[in-house]
């Protein structure tokens, strides 16, 4: 049970970082490269339709942790307090850029919004990669000083950052070097899944151009990923074993690089779903990449008094999953029925559409 | 830990009094645009067609704020109240992941198809999803409500060695008596919302001179439904809940009604004091005798427990508050039968579009439905302190314990600024929105 709720949330994590994904991609995009006020507008509107219901996901996601999940739910989410709530006021910003640029035609007024959408896309999206990079890094769980735990159990409270900025020190903050390379990894992978989007669902002037983007950020998201290789082995030297041991677990970096290997491509790409479903694997790649190479364990410990958190040690217990096991399928198979009506309906180019509620 | 406490709890109080505005509304509004929509169907008018449109475009904004700063609710959980969540989070979570999978989709998908598909579908069709956005966003309060019932009344729990709360019984959480009552008397508040806020922009199109047609419709539609669900939140649903408290949380009854000592031969209500917590007693009061022993057990003469009767740390830890949340609650709720009655005379008399004064009142009102929404609501959760969980989990030992007491005021501060710029760039929308009207439209 526990493994079956790991997978559904992976999932639906899965799903909504390539939903929302793209809107954050579109939205670092757009704060880069879009200077015409038509191409701004048009991307704006590519995920103004869609960001909220994007964001769903990410709701039910949060809601299926708390319940499967609940002592994972509680240290991690008091833990990462700051970071936490400064991702709910990005959130908040990228809503109002979206919702409130096309309200007014004043160029004051939409310049605003405009830098309100792309910064916090792009904080957005560098905040998740060091969120990511964290998990995979370890925590200093319990809090422990001197070998003494500082609380009972597995709360802790990371500072935003530590004084050393390293991230193999006994107390690692939030952001350190190795998060951030993550963090930038995140950010780049995102702009080439908005850019993508953009090409895919608008006739934007800026389309041909962004192929052209998209190859160059593709050859730095190369170079950072050879990079993060070498250090992810410093900063956790087990990450491997579980590929050594699992072999067919080689099955989710073969889908990231498969992603970026396709991506050098772009060019010669006839059609643009087609690149957005190589960035899609780039996404799901590597999210599925961190957690299989930390499977079972959820949050590593960086400390040797506590354990690191896994499914098992916090998971509620059988009968809660098992119900939750049963409405949990009616829902999903709900889901997936609406997405698909949804997203047929919302098919084709956005240009045209009428946005603004 | 005081401190820490006190600020976790107004930083939920602030974001959740804050999101409530929304959801209200879009609850009740759901129902009145599947009316409209429904009116359509039957007698082919595109007025109504229109009005339902423009309804929806209204919903679809509240939706969205209410998208914004729900999501805050739910990290809060874990954020601020983590020891809450991890004791509690294997019950809890079940409702609230619910409420994510069955009801927040449902509404998202086929909000986006009302507003998008009506050329692709049909209108039989688009009615059909009207009417789901409806069944999601009640499905919405259900759930939540499920989530709250459980912390006002718990059932189906067994309480582990380690103080964690494990679900017994799934069935349980959904037929917990705390409930029914809740949602229906929730549910009904919110359509007395969305009809005051539809009566107030008929009233508004009417005095302008503008969308006089439109005008009249929303504030004949608002008045009828608005007297109708003013009724029902006061009877049945608001009298099943006050016998629920009086059942389930005596001290908390006690407090609400500002009982300070035990009457031996029946209770009675108060319609007007303050608490006084020196001299525990009522200062200035008018009471009826008898009534609230009538009202509550149907025995003129029933004895109910003061709250002499409770220990001091089993009271609601803040009394002023409850009571006077709880009096302004029914003190709105009755003002509004007089109101929406009064207009409903009007309109039979057909003098309703024409009596200015009483146009303009209702303009005005608007507020007033959401400060009783909002004190209803805080009736309830002031009521079940000091406990998260009702008598069994105290709220001090729900905090998070890593979190100290300045990052929680600075993320208060925070959300203040952000909700204060949030709130009024969406009374610019909404303005913004009515000000255009239904006929301007172009879906």
């Amino acid at each position: 049970m526990e493994i079956f709720w790991y997978i559904i949330i992976a999932t639906v994590l899965g799903i909504f970082f390539v939903l929302d994904g793209y809107d954050f991609g579109t939205g670092i995009i757009h704060l880069f490269f879009a200077k015409k006020e038509n191409d701004k507008e048009v991307i704006t509107k590519s995920a103004g339709l869609f960001w909220d219901s994007n964001e769903v996901w990410l709701v039910a996601a949060g809601g299926m942790l708390f319940m499967a999940f609940p002592t994972f739910y509680a240290s991690v989410f008091s833990g990462f307090y700051l970071p936490l709530i400064i991702v709910l006021w990005l959130i908040i910003f990228r809503a109002m850029g979206l919702e409130f640029r096309g309200q007014f035609k004043y160029q004051m007024w939409k310049d605003i919004w405009d830098v309100s959408f792309g910064v916090s896309s792009l904080l957005l999206a560098l905040f998740f990669g060091i969120a990511l990079g964290n998990i995979v890094r370890g925590v200093n769980l319990g809090g422990v000083e001197n070998g003494i735990s500082v609380y009972e159990g597995h709360y802790f409270f990371l500072p935003l950052w530590d004084s050393s900025f390293s991230p193999i020190s006994e107390t690692p903050g939030i952001i350190d070097w190795f998060t951030i390379i993550i963090g930038f990894i995140s950010v780049v992978t995102l702009a080439i899944h908005g850019a993508n989007w953009v090409i895919l669902k608008t006739n934007s002037s800026i389309n041909l151009k962004l192929k052209g983007v998209i190859f160059k950020l593709n050859i730095a998201l190369a170079i950072l990923t050879v990079f993060s290789l070498f250090v992810w082995q410093i900063v956790n030297p087990d990450s491997l074993n579980n590929f050594v041991d699992k072999p067919y677990l080689i099955v989710f970096p073969i889908l990231y690089f498969t992603g970026l290997i396709g991506l050098f491509f772009i060019k010669k790409i006839k059609k643009d779903v087609h690149a957005f479903w190589l960035s899609t694997l780039l996404i799901l790649g590597g999210i599925t990449s961190s957690l299989a190479s930390l499977f079972p364990v959820i949050l590593p410990s960086v400390n040797d008094v506590h354990e690191p958190l896994t499914i098992y040690n916090t998971a509620a217990p059988e009968y809660g999953l098992s119900v939750a096991f049963i409405w949990g399928i009616i829902g999903i198979i709900l889901i997936v029925v609406y997405s698909i009506i949804q997203k047929r309906l919302k098919g084709g180019k956005v240009d045209k559409m009428d946005y603004g509620h | 830990m005081e401190d820490m406490i006190f600020y976790d709890r107004l930083q939920f109080a602030f974001t959740i009094t804050f999101h409530y505005i929304f959801p209200q509304l879009t609850m009740g509004l759901s129902l009145l645009i599947v009316y409209y929509k429904w009116k359509y169907l039957r007698n082919n008018n595109e007025k109504y067609n229109n009005a339902a449109k423009f309804l929806m475009k209204i919903f679809a904004i509240n939706f969205t704020m209410g998208v914004i700063t729900g999501i805050p609710m739910e990290f809060q959980f874990g954020t601020n109240w983590a020891k809450f969540s991890e004791l509690t989070g294997g019950i809890i979570g079940q409702t609230l992941a619910m409420e994510g999978l069955f009801s927040f989709f449902l509404e998202s998908s086929f909000l986006a198809l009302f507003i998008f598909g009506e050329k692709l579908m049909g209108q039989k069709l688009h009615f059909l999803t009207g009417f789901l956005v409806f069944l999601g966003s009640w499905a919405s309060g259900w759930f939540i409500l499920a989530t709250n019932a459980w912390m006002q009344h718990p059932v189906g729990y067994e309480i582990l060695e380690n103080g964690k709360f494990v679900l017994e019984n799934f069935s349980a959480l959904f037929t917990n008596p705390w409930l029914l009552p809740a949602f229906l008397h929730n549910q009904m508040a919110s359509v007395v919302t969305s009809s005051f806020v539809v009566a107030s922009i008929g009233a508004f199109y009417i005095l302008r001179k503008k969308q006089v047609e439109y005008g009249k419709l929303f504030l004949k539609t608002g008045v009828v439904f608005g007297l109708i669900s003013s009724l029902l939140v006061a009877f049945p649903t608001g009298d099943w809940n006050a016998k629920n408290v009086a059942k389930y949380q005596p001290a908390a009854f006690a407090a609400m009604e500002g009982i300070f000592e035990t009457e031996e031969a029946g209770a009675e209500i108060v319609l007007i004091g303050q608490p006084n917590m020196v001299e525990k007693k009522l200062d200035n009061k008018i009471a009826v005798p008898n009534i609230l022993s009538f009202l509550t057990h149907q025995d003129w003469n029933k004895q109910i427990p003061g709250m002499d009767q409770f220990k001091e740390e089993e009271l609601p830890d803040n009394i002023p508050a409850l009571y006077y949340s709880y009096h302004i609650m029914v003190g709105l709720g009755t003002i509004f039968i007089g109101i929406m009655a009064l207009a409903l005379f009007f309109l039979w008399r057909k003098k309703l579009y024409t009596f200015k004064p009483l146009l303009w009142f209702i303009m005005f009102l608007v507020p007033f439905p959401y400060i009783a929404n909002i004190t209803g609501w805080y009736t309830a959760e002031l009521g079940r302190q000091p406990y998260l969980v009702y008598g069994l989990l105290k709220t001090s030992d729900g905090v998070s314990p890593t979190v100290s007491s300045g990052n929680t005021l600075f993320t208060l501060l925070g959300f203040v600024a952000l909700y204060m710029l949030l709130g009024l760039l969406f009374l610019v929308l909404v303005g913004k929105t009515i000000n255009e009207g239904p006929k301007l439209q172009k879906h």
